[in-house]
């Protein structure tokens, strides 16, 4: 085999996956990014004159563009948060010995496997004004005197939609903490005891720390899931009570969609992409750093 | 005592605590199961019943025979079916390369196949839909079955990097020493030592396409409406039907909810890409 031959040998077995991403995912991406300079709208193609950064100067100017920017931080901040608050609290209880542990585990997972128009199905009906099963129990416990209707207040809608969201999320938080946290020595944490730290100073101190690596991991690559994410909102409220459920992802989607207004939908696209390129950054740094040391 | 004691301990502590997760993890599915099966004046009175008055089928019945939602499981199952079978045949090659050789550019392409998948959705859907239009591949099993490619190779060729890794690379020099070419060897030693990861990441394409919503929405039409559509496009429809719409619910979940508790203990490793080690 001649030099050249063996050098090529590796690309021959990867072209099939590099031709297929080059038409479908680099393609449309230049594609987008060319978009976002004309004022391109789907019914007048004939008729889409360059405009440069003129989407993106409408975005600056547009107020729906902040308030979903808006609604945007709040959604991330707020579901990774709770979700990694309830994932890790969840992991570090499965981490114990108890009989039923397997199935308790098992059980835990299920959220996750479940598409977002079945959340949105199982999570619109038990917000339901009159017939739902959260105001039913909500009225039988006494914790409120009337209905309310979840998803149609301007305050309720965006925050009801993250809970929802957080219930779908927390699993994979709670199974790949519990994967971190088994690695941790045991002996380390029996030091720890011996030396009179109670378990909250064992948490703190030797628990955390050790897992600290997967923890960054698994915030980096939810939160850029949690960024992206919009079909549970669509299938929900698709962004109403007016624009009380908007983030940023839903907007520049429901203008290319409905609007189709597919030059000023890929600005807003891309404006989205390069805010959460830190976070793909900082994500895919330590994910190749990982592989290289295996 | 001390025995008993910490056998209290362990049960207000741990159990009890656990015991809420599960149930706030499960009760919004059983909720929609137990919906399902009720007859519709169960589902119309306030405050609700807890427990059916009645077991009834009818809902699915009337699911089955009286909409398109058999075609819709079908089209689900080869769409999803497609998906798994292009990102395995684009995918083993690839991680093949990447895990069995040391070449220029290899930590760059690995690490575009991770970028990729970590792009909006909203990114790639317009182009692709603008695309998919131009080659009249809209409302096809194929188009769908492109788009869901988007997000199944770069996971794809993660995962089964990170298994190829896991093969001593000694067991194809000792294939090869015996005289096996690199394609038998890759055919006789190394598929068969990845099987697992295949069926994993198998499973995994699976489910995901078959949950996928938005890919499905834009790029098909009356044709090829997969079930995930056609829900929604019956909340639309027969929003006060509660009992039909969890009837479909149920159905579409059911069979993605067991695929993953088989898999969900290996599915750890992959998704961190590596980054945790299950």
């Amino acid at each position: 085999m001649t030099q050249t031959r063996r050098q090529l040998l590796p690309f021959y077995f990867l072209a099939p996956a590099l031709l297929v991403e080059l038409a479908i995912i680099f393609y449309p991406v230049i594609q987008t990014t060319w978009m976002s300079l004309y004022d391109f709208v789907l019914f007048r193609p004939n008729n889409s004159p360059f405009i440069g950064f003129g989407n993106f100067a409408r975005a600056l100017a547009d107020p729906v563009f902040w308030l979903s920017l808006g609604n945007s931080a709040i959604w991330i901040v707020g579901v990774v948060a709770l979700q990694f608050l309830l994932g890790l609290g969840t992991a570090l209880l499965l981490n114990q010995s108890f009989w039923w542990r397997g199935v308790a585990r098992a059980l835990v997972v299920i959220p996750w496997a479940l598409p977002s128009v079945i959340i949105g199905l199982m999570w619109t009906w038990m917000y339901d004004y009159n017939l739902g099963v959260i105001n039913d129990l909500l009225l039988r416990l006494h914790l409120i005197a009337t209905p309310i209707a979840w998803l149609a207040r301007p305050d309720t809608t965006l925050p009801s939609i993250m809970l929802a969201l957080i219930w779908q999320g927390f699993p994979f938080f709670a199974v790949t903490i519990l994967a971190g946290l088994q690695t941790v020595p045991a002996e380390q944490i029996e030091a720890a005891e011996i030396d009179g730290a109670n378990a909250w100073q064992r948490l703190v101190s030797v628990v955390l720390p050790s897992i600290a690596e997967v923890l960054a991991t698994v915030l980096l690559l939810r939160t850029i899931w949690v960024a992206n994410s919009l079909d549970v909102i669509l299938v929900m409220t698709g962004g109403g009570p007016g624009y009380a459920s908007y983030t940023l992802p839903l907007y520049a989607f429901l203008r290319a969609y409905s609007g189709m207004e597919y030059g000023y939908g890929a600005a807003l696209s891309l404006i989205l992409t390069v805010l959460l390129l830190a976070v793909v950054y900082f994500y895919v740094r330590r994910v190749s750093r990982a592989e290289q040391t295996t | 005592m001390i025995e008993r004691r910490s056998r209290l301990v362990r049960i207000l502590a741990i159990e009890i605590p656990i015991l809420l997760v599960v149930v706030f993890a499960i009760a919004p599915y059983a909720w929609m199961v137990l919906t399902s099966i009720r007859p519709d004046a169960d589902l119309s009175t306030f405050p609700l019943s807890y427990m059916p008055s009645q077991v009834t089928l009818e809902h699915y019945v009337t699911l089955l025979q009286q909409t398109s939602f058999l075609q819709n499981l079908f089209n689900s199952l080869v769409i999803a079916a497609g998906a798994v079978v292009v990102g395995l045949l684009t995918s083993v090659p690839a991680a093949y390369a990447f895990s069995r050789f040391r070449f220029r550019g290899r930590q760059v392409l690995m690490t575009q196949f991770l970028v990729i998948n970590m792009f909006p959705v909203v990114l790639l859907i317009i182009p692709l839909f603008v695309l998919m239009r131009n080659f009249h591949l809209l409302d096809t099993y194929f188009g769908i079955i492109i788009g869901h490619s988007t997000f199944a190779i770069p996971f794809a060729v993660w995962m089964l990097t990170s298994y190829m890794n896991g093969i001593p690379r000694e067991v194809d020099e000792a294939a090869m020493m015996d005289g096996a070419t690199r394609l038998q060897t890759i055919r006789l030693v190394i598929l068969p030592l990845l099987m697992p990861g295949i069926v994993t990441t198998a499973i995994y394409i699976f489910v995901t396409s078959w949950n996928e919503y938005l890919f499905a929405m834009m790029l098909s039409g009356d044709h090829v409406r997969t079930v995930t559509v056609a829900l929604q496009l019956f909340i639309g429809e027969f929003t006060v039907q509660w009992g039909l719409l969890t009837a479909g619910g149920t159905l579409v979940a059911i069979p993605v909810t067991i695929l993953f508790l088989i898999v969900q203990r290996r599915l750890v490793g992959g998704l961190t890409a590596g980054a945790v080690k299950a």
